[in-house]
């Protein structure tokens, strides 16, 4: 018992910190502590990044309900820098729109615990524990404007997708659970190998259906377009980073664990999810203005990227998803930064035409920004290519050209829309100036992002043999 | 004799009667939510089928998990849509539509 608590520690630690903040906030003045509460929350998830960071070995907790290997410490620590810094960077901005409430760090921390146990499961019932503790969390948050029609429609869109898709894993879990007569994926996978039963491919593929809503794949992305045009931006800062990466991990590892003896069986579904996020997150955003549904479209179609390599069905695939998803999550912090001081006149704009000739006035930021955007359309150079050069490679070499080729046609349509707001920047006609001013720590972050988009290329800042071990504790 | 089939079929009819609902109701949100509900307790139905088919415990627990969840759940929902009914005045399912998506 004593060595199981030890093993979930970290995540009673920020459990434990959420529930004596919120007193804290409660008893200790609402919403004036609010800023002192971003940067506490903010410095615990970064103590308990560089904690899980540093530890090694693999242990599991109550008879391996839970795992603690370099897989899930690899997620973890994206997860947590990850959200400290969209906290740390979205501070000044939601202070100027006034919904800096106390809750919202205490809500992102409580969201945060929910994906740290997500990544960690090792049984169905701790898998959909943690899946809904980051849920419940996130749909408050969507919501955190309660004066706006648009941010509780969101809320509400957000709540009544995301409920149904718990609905579809639970069910997946319970058809599994029945088939296979266990929860634990250790016992899953041994009954797996004996043979798929009908109502066990049933069971994995309500599974499926339920991870594709929560990493939004296309076709059940419906519900990510709305939020996170509803939602504050500093919200959809938090939704298009942390999540994506913690449900990524999630269906990693039951495909993996739990699967990993019947890819044929899976394999295919994956791929398909691929191959349509791909082409709907790149053809539907044409026609799109409002960069944060851009940007919706955009995490549409870099889910399919990440998805790709889940496809390869091998290590080196789970090895380019982990790298993916981590490269994928550094631009968003880093272009969410920019997006959150996009305004004129103290009102946020979204329209992507407000850029045109932003080059002009801001040439640093600017040129910030083409860095980012070309990093996200994976532009030779810059390390968001050497992303999508990983999945690629693991796709083909899982013996999946044909999904390979899809991808890089699919990448080339996404370029449009990328280059077409670097376009607006360095080419546009001249109209009202964006007069948006970002706080040191958005600027910092901004630029931090951008910097590590070109100077990355070296080595990748060596993530890539940490990626390798954590992908060879999942497939074995 | 009532066989485990039985109890699989009522449990995913009322599966598909909640998804149904969810996406042919043109209404109402609280009976969104009440679909929403419909999903969770046939799941729950398949769990205690299997468990006692099984005779294996778990799924009794695992049954209580998302009896817990679900109310939970529907807390925040119920909280969402009263901030909801408070800017826009209205619970009809065709008023969600600020956003076109």
């Amino acid at each position: 018992m004593g060595a199981d608590l030890q093993t979930i520690l970290p995540e009673i630690v920020l459990a434990v910190f959420a529930m004596s903040a919120l007193l804290g906030g409660v008893y200790g003045g609402q919403d004036r502590t609010a800023p002192l509460l971003v940067w506490l929350t903010a410095g615990v998830m970064v103590g308990l990044a560089l904690w899980i960071g540093t530890a090694t070995g693999t242990r599991t907790a109550f008879d391996g309900s839970f795992n603690d290997d370099p897989f899930s410490r690899f997620a973890k620590v994206v997860i947590l820098l990850s959200g400290a810094a969209v906290m740390l960077m979205s501070r000044e901005n939601m202070t100027r729109r006034g919904i800096l409430r106390f809750e919202y760090p205490i809500l992102i921390a409580l969201a945060t615990v929910g994906m740290m146990v997500m990544v960690s499961a090792g049984d169905l019932i701790v898998l959909y524990m943690g899946l809904e503790v980051q849920s419940l969390a996130l749909y408050v948050i969507a919501a955190l404007r309660r004066d706006s029609a648009r941010s509780t429609e969101a809320g509400l869109k957000y709540f009544i997708l995301g409920a149904l898709s718990s609905g579809m894993l639970l069910y997946g879990a319970s058809l599994t659970y029945g088939y296979t007569g266990t929860t634990l994926f250790s016992g899953i996978f041994e009954a797996a190998a004996d043979g798929v039963s009908l109502g066990l491919l049933f069971g994995l593929v309500f599974l499926i259906t339920g991870f594709a809503f929560k990493v939004s794949a296309a076709p059940f992305h419906m519900w990510t377009p709305d939020v996170y045009e509803g939602a504050p931006t500093a919200v959809t800062a938090f939704l298009a980073t942390a999540p994506k990466m913690a449900a990524m991990a999630l269906f990693a590892r039951v495909v993996h664990e739990a699967f990993g003896a019947v890819v044929g069986d899976w394999q295919q579904v994956v791929a398909f999810l691929s191959v349509l996020s791909m082409f709907v997150g790149a053809i539907a955003a044409i026609g799109q203005t409002d960069i944060k549904r851009l940007m919706a479209y955009s995490s549409i179609a870099h889910m399919g990227f990440a998805l790709m390599g889940l496809a390869a069905g091998t290590a080196f695939g789970v090895q380019a998803m982990l790298i993916y998803m981590t490269i994928y999550v550094t631009m968003n912090v880093g272009t969410f930064a920019f997006i959150l001081s996009m305004e004129k006149d103290g009102k946020p704009v979204t329209d992507i035409r407000a850029l045109n000739m932003f080059a002009r006035r801001e040439p640093l930021k600017a040129l910030a920004m083409l860095v980012l955007l070309f990093s996200l359309a994976g532009v030779p150079p810059m390390v968001g290519f050497f992303g999508k050069f990983y999945v690629l490679r693991a796709a083909y070499e899982g013996g999946l050209a044909w999904l390979a080729v899809a991808g890089v046609l699919a990448s080339v349509i996404g370029a449009y829309y990328y280059l077409r707001m670097v376009y607006f920047m360095y080419f546009g006609e001249e109209s009202d100036a964006l007069d948006g001013s970002m706080s040191p720590v958005a600027w910092g972050m901004f630029m931090a992002s951008a910097a590590i988009m070109v100077v990355g290329v070296i080595n990748l800042f060596g993530i890539e043999p940490m990626a390798a071990a954590a992908a060879a504790t999942l497939v074995n | 004799m009532i066989g485990l089939e039985h109890y699989l079929t009522v449990a995913a009819a009322l599966f598909v009667i909640g998804i149904f609902g969810l996406f042919l109701n043109r209404k109402n949100v609280i009976i969104l939510l009440m679909s929403i509900e419909l999903m969770l307790l046939a799941v729950n139905i398949n769990l205690v089928a299997f468990s006692s088919f099984l005779g294996d415990l778990v799924g009794q627990v695992f049954t209580l998990f998302v009896l817990t969840v679900a109310a939970a759940e529907a807390a925040i929902g119920l909280a969402i849509l009263v901030c909801f009914f408070r800017t826009r005045g209205t619970i009809d399912v065709e008023d969600v539509n600020v956003m076109k998506g």
